[in-house]
């Protein structure tokens, strides 16, 4: 059934590093060690210790709950923007695909018109538009994940199709809508928590892109981005400051991609 | 083996030597004890239900079987020992010295590759050849098979042939390197009758006229038996009988080996008891179904493509009628409209006496009440999700009031109870099943409704010849006792004249010949009818 132990174990240390930041993100809407907002010019620039576990930034604030607060933003931004994705795409997808012709033909190319520009591009475009902050972060993002799921759905769907299953079913009588909601969708479940995995590490990403250049959330809602930005014009004088939120998006999508790629690799093996 | 087996003046050298072969595959035992030989000029055939080992055993020729099978035994070819050769040495062997033919003739071949070249590919593969000189020997290879290289078949892409077509090309890949031993796993399964008999043809033609030695594997031993010297006769990983074909219908032979031909001698179907009822359920008049074809010109339309024909067929009361024909002859598109998927073009359909149309929803549903369906494949008419009971109750969907609960749980339980199975089985998933099995509960989704007609595409293609010979059996029982109409679909004669009453042969959409299967069979009229039954493989009768 597996080639080895490895993809396995890959699967697990993924699974743990996405659950528990996941899980650090939860923590932080209810607590965080101190308040990541509390600016203290005192405490500026203090090294990791006892007090301060990753230490402070230029203006005293703490940058573990930084980080922590950090994370529940860039969760939840990465997160719905994937929620958006999937109630759009897929019923655009599963439309396609049952329909055919002239319909597919509309759907796809309208696809393709988003796909043609570059996903931070049209991120900017839609931030710049509509003004920076979170929820615009989210639709930009969001944007770009319809046509990934649309066409993800169709080409499965379109598999799916010539299946006897789905003849037997308008055999009964049903309809293709219906044969779409009961047949397809369901039969698509295992490619879609693998495809949604895959694009919350590339919102991951975005978002963090978006706000590193100011288009994401903004001050005073703590964001790994913008902790990078901030951290640049200090590197000479504490590097640290930069590498926490740098290794936390490394973290981050390295966690997500060895659970999407355990997870294909097991869907893999089903068959 | 005795020396005699052979036919007298085939027997050559000898090619290759299984002896004592073993293979456990996770803790269990798929082959025990298997030792075979084959001669040069030789042509073995390797018998056996599906799961017996005969693809296993072709696949630890070629020493391709999976990293974790443990095997013992010894593996010979010329008496150069194969069992225990490293990878690179064998991969000299697999190609140059063996070739291997499969089943599914379109997954063997790249898609991307024109014919030529793949063929030309396995020749660079092994041997110094220039460019040239492997496209001369690829040609020469097609032109053996039958795909004449002059032709252009050397430029076309696998897309562009058909379904035997490919199989030869596969076969020319396979032989372009003279292999000493060549190895057919099923090659015509996927094939129609006429398809069928060229590659069986091709494979007489490399053992006896160019002293070859092949063992061809199949589970039909009608094929079997027509083109082979010896029988190797196998089950649950044991060879439980070897003998001579010509011995076959000679002498009693192990029971599993009669059971086999048992299966394979369909006997064909009886006269009605008491003849049949004359009420028409099912009358299709002068049916049209046009595809539209793809565009030539900008200005005009290209004429659509006439699948159907003005076909009429009339299916009585507990009658089973069979539609049989080649591949494109448009079976398939007859089918569908009358299924009610596809629209026809003109002509109409009655369903008890009743003209129904495709126009009103009401009649629609009425329509799909009164005729169900089984399909071809075991593995795809069922969604993988869907526990039994809930896809042996589908068809409920066309009604308007459908049952309770309840009711529909009584329901399932007692077709599947009609059809063999057993009232737990509601509660499985459809991949805990065999393929006889799921052919079975796909029979059960289409009594559920108590139609009138039930449709059967190639309901039994897709089941090896024990399995088919329980489901045809079953088949024959139902219709008995439920008094239904059958509209059997099928390219094998042999399933068409164990079933059927009376028989439609179509060609080219048309209707070429009709009447009483035992007439039409005895003494067929139409030239494309007695082609199909020439080509129809029989226990016995030679190519």
């Amino acid at each position: 059934m597996s080639r080895g132990r490895a993809p396995r174990i890959a699967f697990a240390v993924g699974a743990a590093i996405t659950s528990i930041i996941i899980a650090v993100a939860l923590l932080a809407t209810i607590w965080t060690p101190f308040d990541p907002a509390a600016i203290s010019i005192v405490d500026k620039l203090q090294p990791p210790g006892k007090h301060h576990w990753f230490g402070t930034d230029q203006l005293g604030r703490d940058t573990l709950s930084l980080i922590m607060a950090g994370a529940r933003n860039t969760v939840g931004v990465a997160f719905v923007s994937v929620i958006i994705g999937l109630g759009i795409g897929v019923p655009l997808g599963l439309v396609a695909a049952a329909r055919r012709g002239v319909t597919d033909e509309i759907v796809m190319r309208g696809n393709d018109l988003i796909f043609a520009f570059p996903s931070l591009l049209l991120a900017i475009l839609i931030t710049a538009v509509l003004g920076p902050g979170a929820v615009n972060a989210i639709i930009a993002i969001g944007v770009f994940n319809i046509p990934v799921f649309a066409r993800v759905v169709r080409a499965s769907a379109l598999t799916l199709w010539t299946r006897d299953y789905t003849l037997a079913a308008q055999v009964a009588g049903k309809s293709r809508a219906r044969i779409s909601a009961e047949h397809i969708l369901p039969n698509l479940a295992g490619v879609l928590v693998i495809q949604g995995t895959i694009q919350f590490s590339l919102g991951v990403i975005a978002e963090a892109g978006l706000s590193y250049v100011g288009l994401g959330a903004q001050p005073p809602t703590p964001s790994w981005g913008r902790m990078l930005n901030e951290a640049q014009s200090l590197t000479a004088l504490d590097p640290l400051l930069a590498l926490f939120p740098g290794f936390a998006v490394v973290l981050l999508v390295l966690g997500l991609n060895m659970l999407g790629d355990g997870l294909r690799r097991r869907k893999g093996a089903d068959r | 083996m005795s020396a005699d087996a052979a036919p007298a003046g085939a027997a050559g050298a000898r090619i290759l030597s299984i002896e004592s072969l073993c293979v456990t595959l996770e803790s269990a035992r798929i082959l025990d004890q298997v030792s075979i030989n084959v001669s040069s000029g030789e042509i073995l055939g390797l018998v056996g239900a599906s799961g017996s080992g005969k693809s296993m055993t072709a696949l630890s020729i070629m020493q391709l079987l999976p990293a974790a099978a443990r095997t013992s035994g010894a593996v010979r070819l010329r008496g150069q020992m194969l069992s225990g050769m490293k990878e690179p040495e064998l991969r000299a062997i697999r190609g140059r010295h063996i070739g291997m033919v499969f089943q599914e003739p379109m997954t063997a071949l790249n898609p991307l590759m024109r014919i030529g070249d793949q063929v030309a590919e396995t020749v660079r593969l092994h041997l110094p050849a220039s460019a040239g000189q492997a496209a001369e020997a690829a040609r020469e290879a097609l032109d053996r098979v039958g795909l004449t290289g002059a032709a252009g078949a050397l430029d076309r892409y696998p897309y562009e042939l058909s379904g035997g077509q490919r199989q030869r090309v596969a076969i020319a890949m396979a032989t372009v390197l003279w292999p000493s031993l060549l190895i057919a796993d099923e090659p015509t399964t996927a094939l129609d009758a006429g398809a069928q008999v060229q590659i069986l043809r091709l494979l007489q033609e490399f053992a006896h006229g160019r002293g070859q030695a092949v063992i061809l594997v199949s589970h039909d031993l009608a094929v079997i038996s027509q083109v082979t010297d010896r029988i190797a006769v196998m089950e649950g990983g044991k060879i439980v009988e070897q003998l001579a074909t010509r011995d076959l219908m000679r002498r009693t032979h192990h029971p599993y080996t009669e059971a086999l031909l048992a299966a394979a001698r369909l006997a064909p179907k009886r006269a009605a008891q008491g003849g049949t009822d004359s009420t028409p359920v099912l009358e299709v008049r002068d049916l049209v179904r046009e595809y539209p074809a793809r565009r030539r010109s900008l200005w005009r339309r290209a004429p659509p493509l006439r699948a159907v024909d003005r076909v009429s067929l009339t299916v009585h009361a507990g009658e089973t009628v069979a539609l049989v024909g080649e591949s494109g002859s448009g079976k398939s598109s007859l089918l569908r409209t009358i299924l009610a998927l596809d629209r026809p073009q003109s002509g109409e359909i009655r369903l008890l006496g009743e003209r129904f149309s495709m126009a009103s929803r009401e009649s629609l549903s009425r329509l799909r009440r009164s005729i169900q369906v089984v399909l071809q494949d075991p593995y795809g008419s069922f969604d993988p999700l869907w526990p039994v009971e809930r896809l042996v109750a589908e068809p409920y969907h066309a009604l308007d009031a459908p049952p309770g609960a309840a009711e529909r749980r009584i329901n399932v339980a007692t077709v599947l109870e009609q059809v063999g199975l057993s009232t737990g089985d509601a509660r499985r998933y459809p991949h805990e099943f065999s393929g006889g099995q799921r052919q079975r509960i796909a029979i059960a989704r289409a009594l559920i409704l108590k139609p009138a007609v039930i449709a059967f595409d190639e309901a039994v293609s897709a089941l090896d010849v024990l399995v088919r010979a329980q489901i045809l059996e079953l088949l024959a029982e139902l219709a008995q006792r439920l008094r239904l109409a059958y509209l059997f679909v099928s390219h094998d004669l042999n399933v068409v004249e164990s079933i059927s009453d009376r028989v439609y042969v179509m060609r080219r959409g048309r209707i070429v010949e009709e009447g009483p299967t035992q007439a039409v069979f005895g003494s067929p009229q139409h030239a494309y009818t007695k082609k199909l039954l020439a080509a129809t493989p029989r226990i016995g009768r030679p190519l």
